[in-house]
């Protein structure tokens, strides 16, 4: 018997998609979604036929906030074992060009933070009165210090790491699990040809060790594991001399 | 279209680790991604092909590894259509378990769908099954002009029979359309015979008791006088539920080391120095001169995938695949003549592989044709490559062509020659890539394109 149906925002990106074969494999039904309906068909098809579970694809726009509650109500309504949900949207850019021009860092804040934060609101309502589920939220090791480099996308994330925290805080008594992901450098586009790339982990790596503790004690998970220990080094640093590097 | 990640890379090559280029790498991921990019470029799978033939040197190599989703099947006729980088290894995870297996598969399972219609590779079932790319019913291609175009032996046939063997030289490949066929077990039944010479060796392909689905010899190439081309031939199918002994409950089971016992592990296809003490063991070992067993399939058709990297074995100068097929006729005289020079050449201890082809199939430049093919691999060093330019002229001799996918060393005036369909492939590749934006590192140096 399958255990549910999982909801999969940002489902085209390799992390999402990884995780999604490894719910798969768990008898987990998903449901795909993202802005790329003709992509995500695909998605659901290759689901289908590797694991043989029910998987559909749905429109999802993140920054249509207005939105989120009848896309989340919609679902649930038709979908009565839905109980997870993994947000796995997220987007970059460059920060040099949101530096230069500071309307590029909208859509980072917005993307990275507020809609990852309204659609998580509208889940937890459904999921704290039935009293079951699960949601995972995909955040980034950028989020543990702001460096120059990446600050504002940094900066989204670790707001919605700290949302995440809250969130875990009210869903516990309900029985619900938030586990909150924070890749380090995974082996996708977003790390392809960059400079540290050498330590990415395939996205399969960083999803097996989702789903394990998606289903296990740990609330806040590095993956790969030692990205723990590298944040904890970068974290001790004294500010005073942090703002003099070039990380 | 945004623009893709790319990674500048140096000392790219093929399986065989020479010749090596600098080229960008750019890795697609969804479909709208996977396009046109400004230069020259050459797509590139699993970089399987011993050559040059998946580099595009000082250009942009288009990797499709992030391109691997299963599309569709249909579980009445079989046909599985698959993104352009699905492994063949994949597929076989996911549908032997269900009973259908690739209607013909290379040596090994780590090279993608795109790579072996792009090669109209070929299999231990050549002489009954003929190439991959009879098995595919249809692919989309986007070459330099023009957009996504499907493509299937009754619709664009012309540019389907170009770009089956075509080696990526008429344009992106998207997904493929390969028929899967019906399979009762995961082990095939195999036989094994042993030929004390290479008359013997040819005769025993065409002995009705060695006739079978799949069929290829081991040849030992260092022997000479009267057993000059001593060989083991070893013949299969896949094996029926009737035929696997009762204690195996699951028929269709995945590989797993050691279920059954097998006389002797019988690496095939690529051979290298690890094997030529393992060849005399089998052939010393086979006292009586035939032997029957089951094995599982993945030992019969990837014996070498289980040695990850076994490529490396060979050093930082890596090695040269060498292959050719000569035609049935020649084959006797041909061979004869060829494994003389090579006893004689001093270029190491090697082993070959030695299969009869079935008819030659359509594909403009693909390699088989009907007669016997021989594969050897040579360690790079001193003199081989003029060694091999002699080979080439008694290869060419004889009427023999070379197989693109394998080669890293051909000269232009040669391997033009045995290309008998040249002139029309540069027509369809000249319709659907006027400005020649589709180059190989291959296609430079054998000046297959202008």
């Amino acid at each position: 018997m399958s255990p549910g149906t999982a909801l999969i925002l940002g489902a085209l990106s390799p992390i999402a998609h990884a995780v999604a074969l490894e719910l798969a494999d768990k008898g987990w039904n998903l449901i795909l979604a993202g802005r790329d309906l003709d992509e995500l068909e695909k998605a659901a098809a290759d689901l289908h036929l590797r694991k043989g579970v029910m998987v559909q694809a749905v429109e999802f726009d993140a920054l249509d906030y207005a939105d989120h509650g009848r896309f989340w109500q919609n679902l649930a309504a038709k979908t009565p074992d839905l109980c997870g949900l993994l947000v796995a949207f997220g987007v970059m850019g460059e920060q040099e060009a949101q530096n230069e021009t500071p309307e590029l860092a909208l859509p980072i804040f917005s993307t990275n933070y507020t809609s990852a934060c309204s659609i998580c609101l509208h889940a937890a309502k459904t999921m704290e009165k039935e009293g079951r589920g699960w949601i995972c939220g995909i955040t980034s090791v950028a989020g543990d210090r702001g460096r120059a480099t990446n600050y504002c996308y940094g900066s989204a994330k670790a707001g919605f790491t700290a949302f995440l925290s809250g969130l875990r805080n009210r869903l516990t008594p309900a029985g619900v699990k938030v586990l909150t992901v924070k890749p380090g450098f995974v082996d996708t586009g977003m790390t392809y040809g960059k400079k540290g790339s050498g330590l990415a982990v395939p996205p399969s790596k960083a999803a097996q060790d989702i789903v394990k503790h998606l289903f296990g004690k740990k609330d806040v998970i590095y993956t790969p594991g030692f990205w723990k220990i590298i944040m904890g080094i970068i974290k001790a640093i004294p500010e005073g001399k942090f703002k003099t590097m070039k990380l | 279209m945004a623009e893709l990640p790319r990674k500048a890379a140096e000392g790219v090559g093929g399986w065989g680790r020479f010749p090596l280029s600098r080229t960008t790498f750019l890795r697609p991921e969804r479909s709208s991604e996977f396009d046109l990019v400004p230069g020259q470029q050459i797509v590139r799978g699993q970089g399987r092909s011993y050559g040059d033939a998946a580099v595009c040197g000082e250009g942009s190599t288009i990797l499709t590894e992030r391109r691997s989703r299963l599309l569709s099947f249909d579980q009445e006729s079989g046909v599985l259509t698959a993104e352009a980088g699905t492994t063949l290894a994949d597929i076989l995870s996911v549908f032997v378990p269900r009973g259908w297996f690739l209607p013909v598969t290379p040596g090994t399972k780590f090279c993608s769908l795109g790579g072996c219609l792009a090669s109209d590779v070929h299999g231990k079932n050549h002489h009954v099954e003929g190439s991959f790319s009879q098995h595919v019913t249809q692919a989309s291609l986007k070459g330099g002009v023009g957009g996504w175009k499907t493509i299937s032996p009754d619709h664009n046939e012309d540019l389907f029979w170009a770009t089956a063997g075509g080696m990526g030289l008429t344009g992106l490949i998207r997904d493929v359309s390969l028929k899967l066929k019906k399979i009762e077990t995961s082990y095939i039944k195999v036989k094994h015979r042993r030929a004390r010479s290479l008359a013997e060796a040819l005769d025993l392909f065409n002995d009705p008791d060695c006739d079978d689905t799949y069929s290829v010899a081991w040849i030992d190439c260092l022997a000479t006088g009267a057993s000059m081309g001593r060989s083991v031939l070893m013949t299969g199918h896949h094996a029926l539920r009737s035929e696997l002994p009762s204690e195996i409950k699951d028929p269709l089971e995945p590989y797993k080391q050691g279920k059954l016992s097998v006389p002797f592990d019988f690496p095939s296809f690529t051979l290298n120095p690890l094997t030529v003490k393992a060849f005399n063991g089998l052939y010393n070992m086979m006292q009586s001169r035939k032997t029957e067993f089951l094995t599982h399939f993945d030992k019969f058709f990837y014996p070498l995938d289980g040695i990850l990297h076994w490529n490396r074995i060979y050093g930082k100068k890596g090695f040269v695949q060498y292959q050719f097929v000569l035609p049935m006729d020649q084959s006797r005289h041909g061979l004869t003549r060829i494994l003389e020079r090579l006893s004689h050449s001093g270029h190491g201890s090697f082993l070959a592989v030695l299969k009869k082809f079935g008819p030659e199939g359509k594909g403009m430049l693909s390699f088989p044709m009907e007669g016997c093919t021989l594969a050897l691999d040579i360690p790079m060093k001193k003199g081989l490559l003029e060694f091999l330019d002699q080979l080439d002229e008694v290869v060419a001799d004889f009427g023999g062509r070379h197989y693109l996918a394998k080669d890293s060393r051909l000269k232009p005036k040669t391997a033009q020659a045995m290309l008998p369909r040249l002139s029309e492939f540069r027509l369809a590749a000249a319709e659907i890539d006027p400005e020649g934006r589709f180059r190989s590192d291959l296609s430079r140096r054998l000046e297959l394109l202008p």
